[in-house]
């Protein structure tokens, strides 16, 4: 006996489903895409590439950690520690390479450990003992900011070691008065951070896994997908990203401040979110996440350029944009219920 | 000769603290056979199933693959020896592609990187096996859940199941989907796949099976080819008869002179699409009215339309004479109707509260939250209601949680009866609770309608129906298809007649 063949059509046009799924990060580039024009129309030499570049210049660490942040809230998540271990490993490059004599790039791979280590063993918490990871990371947030305070209250220099000259050593391409632009090689380990994470993501089978363990985490556990270092990786690959961060701020300013990137966290989140990826987990793109770290360094442009505003704005006009795409992602949600049923 | 048989399971025994979940159940599964796991609600076939899988060890007896004993760790271990099941939820994510879903974890590689050219052409062609036609690529939200069923099947035979097992896999699907499905099944079992087959819709059991295992209060009743089995068999061996061991509860002369009552619930028309259809029934004062019928017959929801607990949206009820509207569980307390819906745990008590909260909290509800009841009056009901139901422990400061099943339920009618309802639905009230308490419950609502409370009592126990009812409305299919009169000589053969002519001509 032969049943025949069942030909079944997406409910939903695949052209339709594929534009619902582009509608968040579609809106941060038209976001972008105005913010930037509005510059432009309203500031002189706002049109100048250094400008864009800037971008990438001052938001290379927050980058680093939001692509981090990506994967966790990918898998369903959120790391609420990433501040407070980046400026950590900031303080903790400077400790060793200046007061404990380590040479600066064994005292790097020290810290990337670090944070990588820390990463897995809050994702084995997480994991093994079904903490939130709200609660678990949360621990991180306050336990690094003790330790950074605790290393040293203080500044630490780390204008004396040859190491940390190498971030800010520039690319040029052309005369940035003749319409060209810069970027430090702390910028070029930003963009590779971004290839990685995109190729990691998109294309193998731990990026799959996160986000069908984002998807649907029983789904996953009854698939037999690898669910236990899916998650442990996710947190392992953030704790990474945020070492690094600390790292790349190390490269940029050369000093390592106790009370620096106090609610990173937090930006890295909005910027995760406003780059269309869904808190719930299992829906996003890493790509939308740079956009949406773009968007957040074109407000503090702005208002550079502004000159009379007080750098506040930036985040309140962050906190109103989060809102709108909340509401946003909620709305298209419901519409794909509905048309489902 | 060979075991024809690739799995067997003897003598299974599997206790949950005190429980007896399965005793010495047998089941054998033949390659290129259909064979149905058939049982009311509670009679084993999910604990069969998972311990099968092993999601739960087994207490005695053994599971035997191609001849070898086996026993293994869990649902991915089983997998592992070809064992796959496809539940009633379906266990994929949504945000995947049908063919990352099919592939998940099994992906084809180029180094560390997916294949995703080899993926799609994988994916059409597990689909293609199985006669599904869909675009790989699109996510698998976009297509119905039916759909969505056949890929985990697809994904299921795909882990080069040897058996496969269907756990409740229609439930949720219409007609034409159902169709397609009980074909994939055809031909997988014409593949020389094993099929266990779950459904509690007898249609499609008798569709596809070619054996059928039925089981009941976790006992093996029997297995027979689904030739010689007529439907009107099988519902009473699912059904069954309930042993000599309950006391036969002696209805009070009282109880049989309700005829002229006057009616306390008046359903016309009273209906919901898609739960139950269209149906008049009506309640008097002092009556027990049972609600008997297989599972999914339609029982609880009947009962949740007169209970408020769903919003009826066809026909009318009238209550103590009067017409109600704006129906919803608060107005229907108020009005004096109690519901005691069919899962104690997650819908009636609060596990963490103690005997006394649990009991006091509808009297409380009903006084409002300002007038807390006095605590010596509150010790003084708390303490009479325990005696009288035979609540053990006889301790009001326990927690609900650590009582037993039964005297869990005694708590939910205590709190019920302090507020002394006009009408009490009761919603399985016996299921999962052992003897004693069975017939202490049953006891108790003899005498309840003998002191002029009207009772909706609905249970899958057909023997209990009959013992208590005054008149038992039976159903089939979500319909109501036939209230009898509780006579001397109604027997629970009578409604099992009823439920298997009520779906056919006359």
């Amino acid at each position: 006996m032969t049943a025949p063949t069942l030909t079944a059509r997406p409910t939903r046009s695949k052209l339709f489903d594929g534009l619902t799924r582009y509608v968040p990060i579609g809106a941060t580039i038209g976001l972008l895409a105005a913010l930037y024009l509005g510059g432009v129309a309203n500031y002189p030499n706002f049109d100048n590439p250094q400008v864009v570049a800037k971008l990438f210049i001052d938001n290379a660490p927050l980058l680093v950690v939001a692509v981090g942040m990506t994967f966790v809230i990918l898998s369903g998540g959120i790391d609420l520690s990433v501040g407070s271990v980046m400026a950590f490993a900031t303080m903790a490059c400077a400790w060793l390479t200046v007061d404990a004599g380590v040479a600066a790039p064994l005292a790097t791979v020290l810290v990337l450990a670090f944070g990588t280590a820390w990463g897995l063993l809050v994702g084995a918490v997480i994991h093994y003992f079904h903490v939130q990871p709200f609660i678990a990371t949360l621990v991180g947030l306050f336990l690094f900011r003790g330790l950074t305070l605790q290393i040293s209250a203080t500044d630490v220099s780390m204008r004396e070691i040859g190491f940390f000259q190498w971030g800010m050593t520039h690319v040029d391409f052309g005369e940035v008065r003749d319409g060209g632009f810069w970027l430090p090689y702390l910028s070029f380990v930003a963009f590779a951070v971004v290839a990685v994470a995109f190729v990691v993501l998109h294309y193998t089978r731990f990026g799959r896994g996160v986000y069908a363990v984002g998807g649907s985490e029983t789904s996953a556990l009854l698939m037999g997908l690898p669910v236990a270092r899916t998650k442990i990786g996710v947190y392992a690959i953030s704790g990474c990203c945020a070492a690094l961060a600390g790292v790349l701020a190390a490269f940029a300013t050369k000093s390592a401040n106790p009370l620096a990137n106090v609610g990173t966290e937090l930006d890295a989140i909005a910027a995760v979110v406003i780059g269309g990826t869904l808190l719930t987990g299992g829906a996003g793109f890493v790509l939308g996440t740079v956009a949406g770290v773009m968007v957040w360094g074109m407000l503090n442009t702005l208002i550079a350029f502004q000159g009379n505003l007080s750098s506040w704005w930036a985040r309140i006009v962050m906190g109103a944009l989060l809102l709108a795409f909340i509401l946003l992602q909620r709305v298209l949600a419901r519409s794909g219920e509905k048309r489902r049923t | 000769m060979p075991d024809a048989a690739p799995v067997r399971m003897t003598g299974i025994v599997k206790d949950f603290t005190g429980v007896r979940a399965l005793d010495g159940v047998d089941l054998a599964l033949r390659p290129g056979e259909i064979h149905a796991v058939m049982g009311e609600n509670g009679a084993g076939k999910s604990t069969l199933i998972k311990v099968l899988t092993g999601v739960h060890g087994h207490d005695a007896g053994e599971i035997l693959l191609d001849g070898e004993p086996v026993r293994f760790s869990g649902p991915k271990a089983a997998q592992a020896a070809g064992i796959s099941t496809v539940y009633q939820e379906v266990n994929l994510t949504e945000n995947l592609s049908v063919a990352e879903n099919l592939l998940a974890g099994r992906e084809p590689r180029l180094g560390p990187f997916i294949n995703f050219r080899a993926m799609r052409r994988r994916a059409t062609e597990l689909l293609d096996g199985i006669g599904v036609d869909l675009n790989v690529a699109a996510p698998l939200g976009a297509y119905s859940i039916a759909v969505q069923q056949l890929v985990a099947i697809a994904r299921a035979v795909d882990i080069e199941a040897k058996v496969l097992i269907l756990d409740e896999p229609t439930s949720s699907l219409d007609r034409d989907e159902v169709e397609v499905l009980l074909g994939v099944m055809r031909r997988l079992a014409a593949d020389g796949t094993a099929l266990v087959f779950i459904s509690h819709f007898l249609d499609q059991v008798y569709a596809v099976a070619d054996r059928m295992t039925v089981l009941r209060n976790g006992a093996l009743v029997g297995e027979w080819a689904t030739a010689d089995l007529p439907q009107n068999a099988l519902i009473g061996h699912m059904l069954g008869r309930e042993a000599a061991a309950l006391e036969q509860i002696e209805r009070t002369a009282a109880a049989h002179h309700v005829a002229d009552g006057e009616p306390l619930v008046e359903a016309v028309g009273l209906g919901r699409k898609g739960s139950i259809a269209p149906y008049d029934l009506t309640v008097r004062r002092g009556e027990v009215v049972g609600l008997a019928g297989l599972l999914g017959s339609g029982r609880t929801e009947t009962a949740r339309l007169i209970a408020g607990a769903d919003r009826a949206d066809s026909g009318s009820l009238r209550f103590a004479g009067r017409r109600v509207g704006g129906h919803n569980p608060r107005t229907a307390a108020a009005r004096g109707i109690a519901f005691c819906p069919e899962n104690r745990k997650t819908e009636g008590l609060v596990g963490d509260l103690t005997v006394a909260e649990n009991m006091i909290l509808a009297m409380q509800a009903s006084r409002g939250w300002a007038r807390s009841v006095p605590p010596a009056r509150r010790d003084k009901l708390v303490a009479a209601f325990i005696d009288k139901l035979g609540i053990r422990p006889a301790d009001p400061d326990m927690p609900v949680r650590n009582l037993s099943g039964g005297n869990q339920q005694k708590v939910l009618l205590a709190r019920w009866m302090l507020v002394e309802p006009k009408l009490l639905i009761l919603d399985e009230p016996t299921r999962g609770i052992d003897v004693g308490a069975k017939a202490d419950i049953q006891r108790l609502v003899a005498e309840l309608s003998a002191d002029g409370m009207a009772v909706l009592f609905v249970s899958a126990e057909l023997d209990e129906v009959t013992r208590l009812s005054d008149r038992i409305a039976v159903l089939r299919d979500r319909e109501l298809i036939a209230v009898l009169e509780a006579e001397a000589d109604l027997t629970s053969e009578h409604i099992v007649d009823t439920i298997v002519a009520g779906g056919r001509e006359p």
